[in-house]
């Protein structure tokens, strides 16, 4: 039985996050995740 | 392999809060592994978490899109997105039952012996509502005059977020507590509910809130890894049905095996006398499929 929609599903996630990355977006993670966004955890 | 999924999420969740050096002055962890999201509920502000939260990083992305597009610089959330994707592909919903910290803090309070309600089942349509409204449409839909948005999620429901972080932020920093308004308790209202709700139903947040939950689950029935019923060799006992955390109803029809709401417990599996239920591998490289077949023994409940 045939199956490869596992292997495309996670090549393209693959792509999704070495595009994400050769864009800089872990770093406007880690910035957000830096910082303590007061209102954001209910106090404020 | 209920132990040792336990002791799994055990030394998870430890490695999920493994800033042991919190100090007042610096109240959280602003090393490298920030760049990286936790496969699990689990709050980026809380002072010990050396890693990010998805979901915070995903409400972040869509709360800014607006904003950054118009600067010209805009991060789509292909990163979280991308990463997220890669751990649901290979194995679906199973880092809820596996690696969240806030999972295991549900299994915990379901041991306390208080006597015990089933699940409303209808219930299960607010994860939805909590990943399309909280998690992508209002984040992005409604925004301040400069285009930023909130993180609604966080901000209103999650309460995660208000036990790793708002609860020791105010006790770390007592000058944090001047600032403590209706929404702080509001949140904690949310947070106690959850708490004593954990008691008497079982995961009761990851089948009525979790967006994270959902997301993962959406590949259940896609991943490499995927539960398999057979209905010839099922003897009709429905302890698969009792047994399973998220209530899952695959023997009676009700629900796909592969249902959104497993988590990958595997309990079903180990339990079921009659090996009706196997574990199913895609091979990656060949496109087959591989079974570890259920069996009525006992050498799988060690």
């Amino acid at each position: 039985m045939k199956n490869h929609k596992p292997l495309f599903l996670f090549i393209f996630f693959c792509l999704l996050t070495v595009v994400g990355i050769a864009l800089g977006e872990p770093k406007d993670v880690f910035q957000k995740a830096i910082t303590i966004c007061l209102s954001c955890i209910g106090i404020g | 392999m209920e132990r040792f999924r336990h002791l799994v999420q055990i030394v998870s969740a430890f490695l999920a809060n493994c800033r042991l050096w919190i100090t007042p002055s610096n109240p959280i962890y602003k090393g490298p592994l920030k760049h990286i999201c936790f496969p699990g509920l689990n709050c980026y502000s809380c002072p010990a978490a050396p890693w990010a939260c998805p979901l915070g990083a995903l409400q972040n992305t869509f709360a800014t899109l607006k904003a950054g597009l118009a600067a010209g610089k805009a991060n789509i959330g292909l990163y979280v997105l991308g990463s997220l994707g890669m751990m649901a592909t290979l194995v679906g919903r199973m880092p809820c039952g596996w690696f969240c910290p806030f999972g295991l803090i549900q299994d915990l309070l379901f041991k306390i012996r208080v006597p015990k309600i089933d699940f409303w089942r209808p219930l299960s349509c607010g994860r939805y509502l909590s990943l399309v409204l909280l998690i992508f449409a209002l984040p992005l839909l409604i925004v301040d005059n400069s285009g930023f948005g909130q993180t609604w999620f966080c901000k209103y429901l999650c309460p995660a977020g208000t036990l790793e972080a708002g609860l020791p932020l105010l006790v770390m920093s007592p000058e944090l507590r001047s600032a403590v308004g209706m929404l702080f308790f509001s949140k904690l209202a949310i947070l106690s509910l959850f708490i004593i709700w954990s008691t008497v139903t079982i995961r009761p947040f990851c089948r009525a809130a979790c967006p994270l939950g959902l997301l993962f689950g959406i590949f259940n029935k896609v991943s490499w890894l995927r539960l398999k019923f057979n209905q010839r060799t099922c003897v009709d006992c429905h302890a698969c049905e009792l047994i399973c955390p998220t209530g899952v109803l695959f023997a009676t029809g009700k629900d796909d095996i592969n249902s959104t709401k497993c988590i990958r417990c595997f309990r079903c599996y180990v339990l079921c006398p009659g090996g009706a239920v196997s574990i199913e591998f895609s091979s990656i490289m060949k496109g087959d499929i591989q079974d570890l077949e259920g069996c009525n023994c006992n050498s799988k409940q060690g």
